[in-house]
C-alpha cells in the first residue's frame, strides 16, 4: 500500500471505529444504537431547516480548523483558538452595535476588527515563542482563559452589568432573507462563504507564495530553515498571527451570523478544541480541512436532535469525536496495522 | 470587618481551594518528571468529581459520615484507570502527547456528562447530603493569631494534601523510583541503558497523575460544589497545570503557587465583601494565575523549564 493511500485510510478508519465504539456505548447504556444514529442523521439531514443550520455550524468549524491547521503547517500547536475566537466574537459584536455604516463597509469593518482582534492574541503567543522560546502550547492555554474572562468583563461593563450586547446592526449582519427563505427559517447565514474563501486564501498562502514555502520550511526543519537564510522567529510570529487571524474570524462568524451579539459566557464554547479535531483529521491541509469541519459540525449539530428523537444524551457525540481524535492521534498504530496487513496480503 | 477578621476569613477560604488544584498539579508533576504531558488534567478532574459525587449520592446512606472517604477512593481508581487513555496512546502508540491530552478533556467531560444523564435523567445531579465538611482542631485552635488563621476551620481533605506534597518530594527526590523517573524525564535513552523500563515507569507516573488528578476533582466537588454538572470544574485543571509550572515542577512549588492561585480564586469570588480587595475588579483577581504564568514561563519571575524529554515518545534505538 502506498503512503497515500496510507494518509487517507487512517482517517476513514479511525471515524469507522469512532463510530462503531459510540454505537457500542449506546447499546451497553441501554440505549438503541439504530435509533441514535438515525436520530442523527435525520438531526443533519432531516429538511431543509436542519441542512442550513448544520452548513451554519460547519462555518466557524472550518474557520477553527484552519486555525490550528495553519499554525501546524509552521510546527506550531495554536491550542489557544478559542480565547482568539472568544476575542474576535466580542470585536465583531463590538464593531457591529457600536457604529452605523452602510453595508458594503461595515460588514468588512466588522470581519477586520474580529481578525485583527484574533490575530493580536495568538501574536502574543508567537511573540513570546519567538523572543523567550516559551512553549506556545502553554501559553495559549493560559491565554483562553485569560480571553475568557476578559471578554465576560468587557461585556459586563459595556452593558453596566448584563449578559450580552446590544443586537447588531442590520447592516453588520451576515443573515439575509434569501437565505432564511430557501431554509426553512433556519439561522444560516452567508458566513459560509467567507469561510471557504479563506480555505482558498490559506491553500494560496501555502502553495503560491514565497512566504508560505518559507512558513512550511521552518515547520519541516527550523535549522535548515534557519541555515537557509530564512527568519525564523520572524515566521514563527507570522504563523501564529495568520492562525489567529482565521481564528478570530471563526468568532465572528457568530458575533455577526449566528447569535448577532456577544453574550458572557460560564465556560468555553468548544468550537477551538473542536478544531483541534478538525486540523486533525484533514491532516491539516486546507481541503482537509473542509472536510473535517463538514463532518464534526454536521456531527455536533445532528446530535441536538438525538434526546427529542431517540432518548439519548447529546454528549455521545462528544463522545465520539474525542475518540476519533485518540486514533487518528494514534495513527502510527494504524499504520503500522496496516502495513502487516499489506505485508500478509503479499504473502499469500 | 476588621483586618484580623478579614484574614481569619480569607486564608482558610484560600486554602480550601488551593486543594484540589494541590493534588491535581502534584498529579501533572509526576506525569511531566517522567516526560509525559498531560493536558489532560481538567478531564481527569471532571471525571473524579463525577465519581465522587455518584458514590455520595448512591452510597452516602449506606456509609455515613465515612462516605467521602470511599467516593474519593474511587475517584482515586477510576482516575488512574481513565488516565490509560493517554498513557496508552501517548506512550506505546506515540500519539502526540498535547492531542491526546485535548481528547482526554473532551471524552472526561463528555463521558461524565453523559452518565449523569443517563443515570438522573438531567444535566445537574442533586446536591449531595454528606458533604466533606471543617472541623476545628483541638488544642491547635487555641493558639492566638495561628489557631483561628489555620485550625479552626479545616477541611480533612486540605491536611491530605499536604500529606501529598511531602509524599512526592520524598518520593519523587528521596527514592530510587524518583530518581528512576526524573530520568526517564531528562534523558530516557540513557536511563534505558542503566536498564530502567522506560516505558512501564511512564505508564505508572501517568497513572499517578490520573490518581490525583481524579481526587483533586472529587475534593473539589464534595468541598465546594457539592454537586456535578458540565460547569463544575471550569478551568481548575488549567490552573493546576499554571501551578506545576509556576512551582517549576517541584512539588513543594506546586504548593506554593496552588496556595496562592487559591487565594487568588478566594479573592475574585469572595471579594466583593473585602474592604480594598472590593476596589480591584473581579477580572483581574480571575486572570492573575494564568498571567502570571505566562511571566514565569517567559522568565520575568524566574526561569521555569520543562523536564528535557517532556513531550517526545520514546522510540527504542532512535537516537
Amino acid at each position: 500500500m502506498s503512503n497515500r493511500v496510507i494518509n487517507l485510510l487512517v482517517p476513514i478508519i479511525s471515524i469507522i471505529i469512532g463510530l462503531i465504539v459510540g454505537a457500542l456505548v449506546m447499546l451497553v447504556s441501554g440505549y438503541d444504537p439504530v435509533e441514535g444514529y438515525s436520530a442523527l442523521w435525520t438531526g443533519i439531514f432531516g429538511d431543509s431547516y436542519t441542512i442550513g443550520n448544520t452548513i451554519r455550524q460547519i462555518t466557524p468549524y472550518i474557520l477553527a480548523g484552519l486555525a490550528v491547521a495553519f499554525a501546524f503547517r509552521t510546527g506550531l500547536f495554536n491550542i489557544g483558538v478559542e480565547g482568539q475566537l472568544i476575542i474576535g466574537w466580542l470585536a465583531a459584536a463590538w464593531v457591529g452595535y457600536a457604529i452605523e455604516l452602510p453595508k458594503v463597509i461595515h460588514i468588512p469593518l466588522a470581519l477586520i476588527a474580529a481578525a485583527a482582534a484574533g490575530a493580536f492574541w495568538a501574536f502574543i503567543a508567537g511573540f513570546l515563542k519567538a523572543k523567550f522560546k516559551v512553549h506556545e502550547v502553554i501559553v495559549t492555554i493560559m491565554l483562553n482563559y485569560t480571553a475568557l474572562y476578559i471578554a465576560n468583563a468587557i461585556i459586563r461593563n459595556l452593558t453596566d452589568g448584563g449578559f450580552k450586547t446590544e443586537r447588531i446592526h442590520e447592516s453588520a449582519s451576515l443573515r439575509s432573507d434569501f437565505l432564511r427563505d430557501i431554509t426553512d427559517n433556519s439561522s444560516l447565514h452567508y458566513g459560509i462563504i467567507i469561510a471557504l474563501l479563506m480555505v482558498a486564501l490559506m491553500w494560496f498562502i501555502l502553495e503560491k507564495t514565497t512566504r508560505g514555502y518559507e512558513l512550511k520550511a521552518v515547520g519541516f526543519n527550523q535549522n535548515a530553515a534557519d541555515y537557509a537564510g530564512m527568519s525564523v522567529n520572524k515566521n514563527i510570529i507570522l504563523a501564529m498571527t495568520i492562525s489567529g487571524m482565521f481564528a478570530g474570524l471563526g468568532g465572528a462568524m457568530e458575533a455577526l451570523g449566528t447569535f448577532q451579539n456577544a453574550s458572557i459566557k460560564a465556560g468555553f464554547t468548544g468550537i477551538g478544541f473542536d478544531g483541534i479535531a478538525v486540523a486533525l483529521l484533514g491532516a491539516n491541509t486546507p481541503l482537509g480541512v473542509i472536510f473535517g469541519a463538514s463532518l464534526f459540525g454536521s456531527l455536533k449539530y445532528g446530535s441536538l436532535n438525538m434526546p427529542n428523537a431517540a432518548g439519548i444524551p447529546e454528549e455521545i457525540v462528544s463522545i465520539i469525536i474525542a475518540l476519533i481524535i485518540f486514533f487518528v492521534a494514534s495513527g502510527y498504530i494504524i499504520r503500522v496495522g496496516l502495513q502487516k496487513l499489506s505485508k500478509k496480503k503479499e504473502g499469500q | 470587618m476588621s483586618f484580623l477578621e478579614m484574614l481569619y476569613f480569607i486564608i482558610p477560604s484560600a486554602i480550601l481551594y488551593a486543594t484540589p488544584l494541590i493534588f491535581t498539579a502534584i498529579g501533572g508533576v509526576f506525569s511531566e518528571r517522567s516526560g509525559v504531558v498531560n493536558i489532560g488534567l481538567e478531564g481527569l478532574m471532571i471525571v473524579g468529581a463525577f465519581v465522587g459525587i455518584y458514590v455520595n449520592l448512591e452510597y452516602g446512606a449506606q456509609f455515613g459520615a465515612a462516605t467521602v472517604w470511599i467516593a474519593m477512593l474511587a475517584a482515586v481508581v477510576i482516575g488512574a484507570i481513565f488516565s490509560l487513555f493517554h498513557a496508552v496512546a501517548a506512550i506505546s502508540f506515540r500519539a502526540d502527547q498535547t492531542v491526546s491530552g485535548v481528547a482526554i478533556n473532551l471524552l472526561g467531560l463528555a463521558v461524565s456528562v453523559f452518565l449523569v444523564k443517563m443515570i438522573y435523567g438531567k444535566g445537574q445531579t442533586d446536591m449531595i447530603s454528606h458533604p466533606i465538611n471543617r472541623f476545628a482542631i483541638p488544642y491547635l485552635k487555641d493558639i492566638p493569631f495561628f489557631g483561628p488563621l489555620l485550625f479552626r476551620d479545616v477541611y480533612s481533605t486540605s491536611i491530605l494534601a499536604f500529606a501529598v506534597v511531602i509524599a512526592a518530594w520524598f518520593i519523587i527526590y528521596k527514592t530510587p523510583f524518583g530518581l528512576r523517573l526524573r530520568a526517564v524525564g531528562e534523558h530516557p535513552m540513557a536511563a534505558d541503558t542503566m536498564g530502567v523500563n522506560v516505558n512501564k515507569m511512564r505508564y505508572i507516573a501517568v497513572m499517578i497523575s490520573g490518581a490525583l488528578g481524579g481526587l483533586g476533582g472529587a475534593a473539589y466537588a464534595q468541598t465546594i460544589t457539592h454537586d456535578f454538572s458540565h460547569a463544575t470544574i471550569a478551568g481548575q485543571g488549567f490552573m493546576a497545570i499554571a501551578a506545576m509550572i509556576f512551582g517549576k515542577w517541584h512539588p513543594v512549588g506546586a504548593l506554593g503557587a496552588a496556595l496562592f492561585f487559591g487565594l487568588a480564586q478566594t479573592l475574585s469570588i469572595a471579594g466583593s465583601q473585602i474592604p480594598y480587595v472590593q476596589e480591584i475588579p473581579a477580572v483581574y483577581l480571575q486572570i492573575l494565575p494564568y498571567v502570571l504564568t505566562i511571566l514565569a514561563l517567559a522568565g520575568f519571575i524566574g526561569k521555569a523549564s520543562a523536564p528535557k524529554a517532556s513531550g517526545q515518545p520514546y522510540i527504542k534505538g532512535k537516537r
